[in-house]
């Protein structure tokens, strides 16, 4: 009676959690009329991790995956003290949370905020608890019992070779969107804005003084170089104004769109090619420790301004008119917000270092759980930052010309006219207060999300800086989209090396010095395509690329959902198979249904191919300007090759779903499948001694 | 006493940190070869850090 009492009062914690977490989400949904206070958004979301954390992954591990701490991980059974080494938990958890956050958390949310602060947050939580967090930690427990085997191997040797086949092919083409659509964000935040494109630049030069510092003078202390490199980079943003204000070098850092998506490309093709030491290396721990810090800067923030929240519960674009993406609330939301609600590309990490460092089965939730929860925190914060912004202001900032018109006046008159009051000179006042010369169209989330972080630090860390804090969260921004520039290319050239092997053996050999230029060079080229196509875009570009990497994402979250009901399946588990198969029905069908629109509206902004006989029409008919009739062959031919990628997203995604459901049903009816390739069980116990990490 | 936890707590902290960023990986490593392959030399400070780096980023190690 003792221990029922005990954990009757246990859970009762857990309850009374519960209902505060609901209590303030029923708050903000409800909520009409006067503006809510971002602190109920920190509130809800904390207590509605909390409980799904302690309640449903618990339950998820304990009776779904049996999550065993008395079973041996591959880091105790292979350790060999590099590769796989069993590592505290919380260690873990840290490495994997700064692998999974990059920009897309900071990005999607922002954007979806055209739909009003509700259907953001409302996703970003119901989708974290029930979808990503599940996904992550599932997809772990899978490659953990797999000796830390990738998603497309697991994915061949549990359902055969076209299902890993289609993971492999749909992992490449995501990585060359995520690459193009982040340049694109970095561009769009960094053109005619000397002190940003400044900052920015700095940041390489700053890199490889680290990366020569880490490697030959102090080799490996990664602390001091990392905060020498803080410390440079700092004092980078600061000396940017002056830079910007220079008569001949701020000239010389005020480049157009066209001119800076070329510098991020060959950058991009340089960067790939160097040694890691030298730049991505160090690069990566600086932006690392920015990353880290500028999230709780700005949770810290949050906190102590407790600011209003200006954006209403749900805004006119939910009918698919929206400036910012368009399309109907249904299904965009879902695609536009992709991290941090749910994220297929985490299943790639989830199955890439991290299950190599899981020291016991009992860690899982933490780290694949407990990891994600947190991203969608970081998601949540995105969404107050630009939820805390006059909603005119938002708009100007994220419309782009081709929509709004392309001077100061008109757009603002056709926001006013949407019923989001701004004038002219408010947006000059507040271009002026940034150290800005405009933040109109500044299109792909970052600037918006820059004025609203500026916004809240400044109130709450000391006003006066509004222009230092705005240019310091571009550079906070700016960096790690570099960085996953840098990474998502090394790691394209590695798929494509490992494919063109195939064909031709030579190109297959990843330490051949030839082998590697070319296969950058044809990445970078591809990624480099769709980023200049989307620069040289009247509309903006994100309106098209955004939602196009939003499904690419979605797909290989179904993808990997999909084969993880298939192993649950297999391992006799079909009652619990709704776990994974119903987030996985449900991005199947978000997804299939947007890819469905994105091909076949009417509307030229959603519809691929209705953009692009828009465009040819107005062509043929002399209505465009010279340097618009000399792009529209491109952008014409563009909006139907991303037609064709869409076309090819949903056959890779429904390919694995046959694929998955013939094997379970095969599995059911008791006719053989490819057989479970679990490892053994190993007892824990006799392991445990031995060289660990903790 | 009463100064005994904080400073056990921001040892701690330090360690951790430490450990987190990957700054005292050489010394852990050198323990773990110690402790796992007493008979093979271990590789100096540099070469460790670049064989490191080899490993971490031959894979997908950072997201979007």
């Amino acid at each position: 009676m003792a221990s029922v009492a005990a954990s009757l009062g246990r859970n009762l914690v857990w309850v009374v959690v519960g209902v505060f977490g609901a209590a303030c989400l029923g708050g903000i949904a409800l909520h009409r009329g006067e503006s809510i206070n971002a602190i109920w958004f920190i509130a809800a979301a904390a207590g509605i991790y909390a409980v799904a954390y302690r309640l449903y992954a618990g339950w998820i591990a304990a009776k779904v995956l049996g999550a065993d701490p008395s079973r041996a991980t591959p880091a105790l059974r292979l350790n060999d003290g590099r590769d796989y080494v069993p590592t505290h938990r919380w260690i873990t958890f840290g490495h994997h949370f700064a692998a999974i956050a990059g920009a897309g958390p900071l990005v999607g949310p922002t954007l979806a905020a055209q739909f009003g602060y509700l259907p953001g947050t409302l996703w970003l939580l119901a989708g974290a608890v029930l979808g990503g967090c599940v996904q992550d930690m599932v997809i772990l427990w899978c490659s953990t019992r797999r000796d830390g085997r990738t998603l497309g191997q697991i994915a061949r040797d549990e359902l055969g070779p076209v299902a890993g086949s289609a993971a492999l092919v749909g992992t490449l083409l995501i990585m060359v969107l995520i690459v193009a659509v982040l340049g694109l964000v970095v561009v769009n935040a960094m053109k005619h804005s000397p002190w940003g494109a400044f900052t920015v630049a700095a940041t390489i030069p700053i890199a490889v003084l680290v990366g020569v510092y880490m490697r030959a003078i102090r080799p490996g202390r990664v602390l001091e170089g990392s905060l020498i490199g803080l410390f440079l980079l700092l004092a980078a943003t600061v000396g940017g104004r002056w830079v910007a204000e220079h008569p001949t070098l701020g000239p010389m850092f005020d480049m157009d769109g066209p001119a800076l998506a070329l510098w991020v490309i060959g950058y991009g093709f340089v960067a790939a090619i160097l040694p890691v030491w030298l730049l991505l290396a160090p690069r990566d721990y600086i932006s690392t420790f920015i990353k880290i810090g500028a999230i709780l800067m700005l949770a810290v923030g949050v906190i102590i301004l407790r600011p209003e929240i200006r954006m209403p519960a749900v805004t006119q674009f939910t009918d698919g008119t929206g400036p910012v993406v368009a399309g109907h609330i249904f299904p965009f939301l879902f695609i536009t917000i992709a991290c941090g609600a749910v994220s297929g590309f985490h299943a790639l990490i989830s199955s890439g270092t991290t299950p190599k460092l899981i020291a016991s089965e009992a860690d899982l939730r933490l780290v694949g759980y407990g990891s994600m929860a947190m991203e969608s925190f970081v998601g949540i914060m995105a969404l107050i930052a630009a939820c805390v912004l006059e909603p005119g202001v938002y708009f100007a900032i994220n419309s782009s010309a081709g929509i709004v018109g392309s001077t100061v006046e008109q757009a603002t008159a056709t926001i006013s006219g949407w019923g989001y009051p701004v004038t002219a000179q408010q947006m000059r006042d507040l271009a002026a207060s940034m150290g800005e010369t405009t933040l109109l169209a500044r299109t792909g989330g970052a600037p918006s999300l820059a004025v609203g972080m500026a916004t809240i630090f400044a109130g709450a860390f000391g006003q006066g800086l509004l222009a230092l804090w705005y240019h310091f969260a571009i550079m906070f921004e700016a960096l790690f989209i570099l960085t996953a520039v840098d990474a998502g290319t090394r790691v394209g050239r590695f798929m494509l090396q490992d494919l063109l092997g195939n064909i031709w053996k030579p190109l297959g050999d990843t330490g051949s010095y030839p082998s590697t230029v070319v296969c950058s060079a044809l990445f970078v080229a591809t990624w480099g395509y769709f980023l200049y196509i989307g620069v040289i875009d009247p509309n903006g570009g994100i309106n098209i690329l955004w939602p196009l990497f939003g499904i690419s994402n979605q797909m290989l979250a179904a993808i990997a959902l999909a084969v993880a009901t298939g192993i649950l399946v297999k391992q006799d588990k079909a009652r619990y198979a709704w776990v994974t198969g119903a987030p996985m029905a449900f991005l199947a069908f978000t997804t299939t249904w947007a890819a469905w629109e994105k091909l076949f509206s009417s509307d030229p902004r959603v519809g691929f191919l209705a953009g692009a006989d828009a465009m040819a029409a107005k062509l043929e008919a002399g209505t465009l300007s010279a340097a618009q009739a000399a792009a529209a062959p491109q952008l014409i031919f563009n909006q139907r090759l991303d037609a064709g990628l869409t076309v090819f997203f949903i056959f890779v995604l429904w390919i694995t779903i046959v694929e998955v459901a013939r094997i379970s049903v095969r599995h059911v009816k008791g006719r053989p499948v490819p057989p479970l390739s679990e490892a053994p069980y190993v007892p824990a116990g006799t392991l445990a001694v031995q060289g660990g990490d903790d | 006493m009463a100064g005994a936890v904080p400073v056990g707590m921001l040892r701690g902290f330090w360690e951790g940190l430490r450990q987190l960023t990957g700054d005292d990986a050489y010394d852990r490593y050198l323990e773990r070869q110690a402790s796992l392959h007493p008979e093979m030399p271990p590789l100096d400070r540099e070469a460790f850090y670049l064989s490191e780096l080899e490993r971490r980023w031959s894979g997908v190690s950072r997201c979007c």
